[in-house]
């Protein structure tokens, strides 16, 4: 049963250009990034227990690296993405150096806090950023000589992008390391006990997710060939974490479904809500009080209780 | 007694640990021989289980040394302690409770090996662990409930996959804090029984502020009160001394 | 040397709007081991309470509209703390996201009422002719700002010194449970503490509005603000929050005036510097 909805699946994603405009193929696109991003988060906060409000940072600045290097220095695609993506890593070790430092509450004031100096970064040194205007008239690549200008070509790039995001993190966790990972979020005591270190562990982590939230900003710029600061706001990182608890943190997929939930909440509401914050903190809220677990778990629940 | 200081399984050297004002262990010193058998006893807030804390290294000291077979371990992290064989068992079952057995006790494995690096090859593809991790639990007399998640089962049962998973590392030192806290008396003597056939290589130092439970595990006895050591030696003359006598009745 | 010394006024104002920013917070954290990520948005609340009042009725006491704004607020963050807040007692992860959202939700508030354009507040009339004081001119509002701060850090110094209330929230600061176990309602107790953090804020937010002027976003300026004062003065320290304060506002202050677009790395040094060699910051307790 469970092969069959898994073939549906993969035969809709791959064939969605196929029966569906631009429109929702964009879309699509939008929700791929998403996933990876919320997925890349949900490697701390649901597999390794560390909440971070800071997640935005390693999308925006692997973002802005590759816009700064194509568009101003002349760096080809393909370089721009390793110096982005390696630099975007090395800063993620030294965050994680800084906020490892504390664990739980401190831990999350501390990504918080470096999330939001970068931030400010990114608005006054305009110089250099361009501060609120952004920097716009990107170009996505080319990889082998093959143009993801139209919306079904970038869509099969994220798809590519984006299933092996998840299959290395489907590596990732049930390997031993992530096996110790869990472990060290349970009982990190008892782990220590056992010979397991867990800074190191919680570390390598930190900087394993920081990797994967540079891929989606590579992706984030590509598809829309501009960035502004908001990409590293803490509006940024929170719909990345609402999508990680809406869809619930247990699970490897459950990001990745929150995250598409969010996406597709906040385009359809703004047709009609100007608020899209208010929205936002509101279902925050709501999804807390309700259903912590998760919306699927949450409504797997109620439909039980109905159901009596 | 002629023995030469390396000869030591643990040796703590005037230990002192105080919190502000408050001061928790107050010049301890202990020698254990390998393969000793020592009972540490003392009533409710003596200090056993701080003791042991800076020994496994949850505590730093404020000043002493502790001796792991002639090594300095005073400053090392806990994790790099379990490396050198200390390994401990706590007052508070700390299991990975929505695990199954066979996977806490897998985990114990897998703490000092290289491969719990590895991010690569799935946890379940080390069909060495598996079977070594079934073994240790059929050791305890568990290997029916190996796939049962640590909140199904009993306390004393979580006892037992607690001590199996400090035994499964084969350790030159194990430090066990009150085993057989809160068990039944069914419990008890099961566990004491694994006590019991700990082999000889392994060291073993217990807390149990009830004195008669774990007496006869013991050969020789440390008696704490107020974060001192007032009597040390061996188990019978200790029993014996006036001052045992005071500390648990008062006189 | 004019410009030093307008810069270290200006310093010492931003440090004590930062006090009365950070204080509320850091009790509110210390007490109720809470993130309360709401707390720039209570500040910018006050903001545009106080540049409503403060245009709407010429020659309106600033004082009596920080206070009346600050018992609005107060107000609005008990309202959250009974309804929201203490459902969720020991789900330190949901209260830290129902803040957050609740800071989105009165940001777009503040948003739809007051619109997009910042609102400059006018300095109250009788502070606005300057000071001399040797030889030198001073804006009288900055210097008042000091005063103010210095004088709320008095009246908390008393409050949680000197009254019984002030023993009982200290005693639930060091051990919770053990607070609780010789019969303190910590329940109310974080009501009160999350109201009167809340006012504080809001008081402060007003008493800002002639310096910042209210704008979308003041929340999002301030709120890191607020958490690297605590993270560089201790958690639950009140000395720490202070002296904190201070710090930083000199470092915000002199920092954008030197270099401008580096202004943000600067704050960030000393952080770093605090969380690698005391993480519990200069004043605050390990393991708190």
């Amino acid at each position: 049963m469970k092969w069959i909805a898994a073939v549906a699946l993969a035969a809709l994603l791959l064939l969605l250009p196929f029966f569906a405009g631009d429109y929702y193929v964009n879309l699509a696109s939008q929700i791929l990034i998403a996933a990876i991003f919320a997925l890349s988060l949900n490697l701390l906060v649901g597999f390794g227990g560390m909440t971070s409000l800071g997640h935005a940072s390693y999308l925006g600045v692997a973002a802005y690296l590759s816009a700064l290097l194509t568009s101003r220095y002349g760096f080809g695609h393909g370089p721009a993405a390793i110096v982005s993506i390696a630099g975007t890593t090395a800063m993620a070790a030294f965050f994680g150096v800084i906020a490892l430092r504390a664990t739980g509450l401190g831990f999350l004031m501390i990504t918080l806090a470096l999330s939001q100096v970068l931030w400010g970064l990114a608005y006054r040194m305009s110089g250099v950023t361009n501060g609120d205007n952004g920097i716009a008239g990107l170009t996505r690549p080319m990889p082998f000589g093959i143009s993801l200008d139209s919306a079904a070509s970038f869509y099969w790039f994220a798809l590519i992008v984006t299933s092996f995001a998840f299959l290395m993190m489907a590596i990732f966790v049930s390997s031993s390391f992530g096996s110790s990972l869990r472990g060290v979020r349970d009982q990190p005591r008892r782990m220590a006990a056992l010979g397991f270190n867990p800074w190191m562990i919680r570390w390598i982590t930190f900087i394993y997710a920081g990797f994967w939230g540079g891929i989606s900003g590579l992706l984030y710029v590509y598809y829309n060939k501009y960035i502004h600061p908001t990409s590293l706001s803490i509006t940024s990182s929170a719909e990345a974490l609402l999508g990680v608890i809406a869809g619930g943190s247990g699970t490897l997929a459950g990001p990745a479904v929150g995250a598409a939930l969010v996406l597709l909440l906040k385009n359809y509401a703004s047709a009609y809500i100007e608020r899209w914050n208010m929205l936002l903190g509101l279902v925050f809220l709501f999804i807390v009080l309700v259903m912590p677990t998760g919306i699927v778990p949450g409504l797997g629940k109620l439909m039980r209780r109905r159901s009596r | 007694m002629t023995q030469l200081a390396s000869d030591h399984a643990l040796e703590v050297i005037n230990l002192k640990k105080a919190f502000g004002g408050l001061v928790v262990t107050q010049d301890v010193s202990l020698a254990i021989r390998p393969g000793e058998r020592r009972l540490i006893i003392g009533p409710n807030g003596a200090g056993k289980t701080t003791l042991f804390n800076q020994i496994s290294g949850d505590m730093r000291p404020n000043s002493g040394q502790i001796k792991l077979f002639g090594s300095d371990i005073t400053q090392l992290a806990p994790y790099k302690r379990a490396h050198c064989g200390l390994s401990r068992t706590y007052q508070i079952i700390t299991l990975f409770t929505d695990d199954t057995l066979e996977h806490n006790v897998t985990l114990g494995l897998l703490g000092l090996r290289p491969s719990r690096w590895q991010m690569w090859r799935p946890l379940s593809h080390y069909s060495d662990l598996a079977t070594e991790a079934r073994r240790t639990l059929d050791a305890v007399g568990l290997l029916h409930l190996a796939g049962h998640s640590v909140s199904d089962i009993a306390y004393g049962e979580k006892r037992r996959v607690e001590l199996a998973m400090a035994l499964a590392q084969k350790p030159r030192v194990l430090l066990l804090d009150e085993p057989l806290a809160g068990l039944s008396n069914t419990e008890r003597s099961q566990v004491k029984a694994l006590i019991a056939l700990i082999p000889r290589q392994t060291t073993v130092i217990m807390i149990e502020h009830d004195m008669d439970t774990a007496l006869d595990l013991a050969e020789t006895v440390t008696l704490l009160n107020y974060g001192r050591v007032i009597v040390d030696g061996d188990r019978d003359t200790v029993i014996a001394d006036e001052r045992t006598r005071e500390v648990y009745l008062g006189t | 040397m004019q410009f030093w010394i307008i810069q270290g006024l200006n310093s010492l104002s931003l440090g004590g709007l930062l006090f009365l920013l950070s204080s509320g917070f850091s009790l509110i954290f210390g007490l109720m081991r809470l993130a309360n990520l709401t707390h720039g948005a209570f500040f910018m609340l006050g903001t545009y309470f106080g540049a409503t009042a403060l245009r709407a009725f010429d020659g309106l006491n600033i004082w009596v509209t920080a206070l009346g704004a600050g018992i609005a607020v107060a107000a609005i963050g008990g309202l959250f703390e009974r309804l929201v807040l203490t459902r969720l007692k020991t789900n330190t992860l949901g209260q830290v996201l129902v803040t957050l959202g609740m800071s989105f939700i009165i940001s777009d508030a503040c948003l739809l009422l007051w619109g997009g354009d910042s609102i400059p507040v006018p300095t109250p009339q009788n502070l606005q002719s300057p000071t001399r004081v040797l030889g030198f001119v001073f804006p009288t509002y900055r210097l008042v700002l000091v005063g103010c701060a210095i004088g709320a850090a008095i009246m908390l110094y008393f409050l949680l010194e000197r009254t019984r209330l002030g023993a009982m929230i200290r005693a639930g600061v060091d051990d919770r449970q053990m607070a609780r176990a010789i019969g303190i309602p910590v329940s109310n107790l974080f009501t009160i503490v999350f109201c009167l953090g809340a006012g504080i804020a809001g008081a402060g937010g007003v008493l800002g509005g002639p310096i910042l002027s209210a704008y979308p976003g003041l929340d999002a300026d301030m709120l890191p603000l607020a958490l690297i004062v605590v993270i560089l003065g201790g958690i639950g320290s009140l000395l720490g929050a202070f002296i904190g304060s201070f710090i930083i506002g000199f470092i915000y202050t002199f920092g954008t005036a030197l270099f401008p677009e580096l202004a943000y790395i600067i704050l960030f040094l000393p952080m770093i510097f605090v969380i690698a060699f005391r993480p519990q910051g200069l004043f605050g307790r390990v393991g708190a």
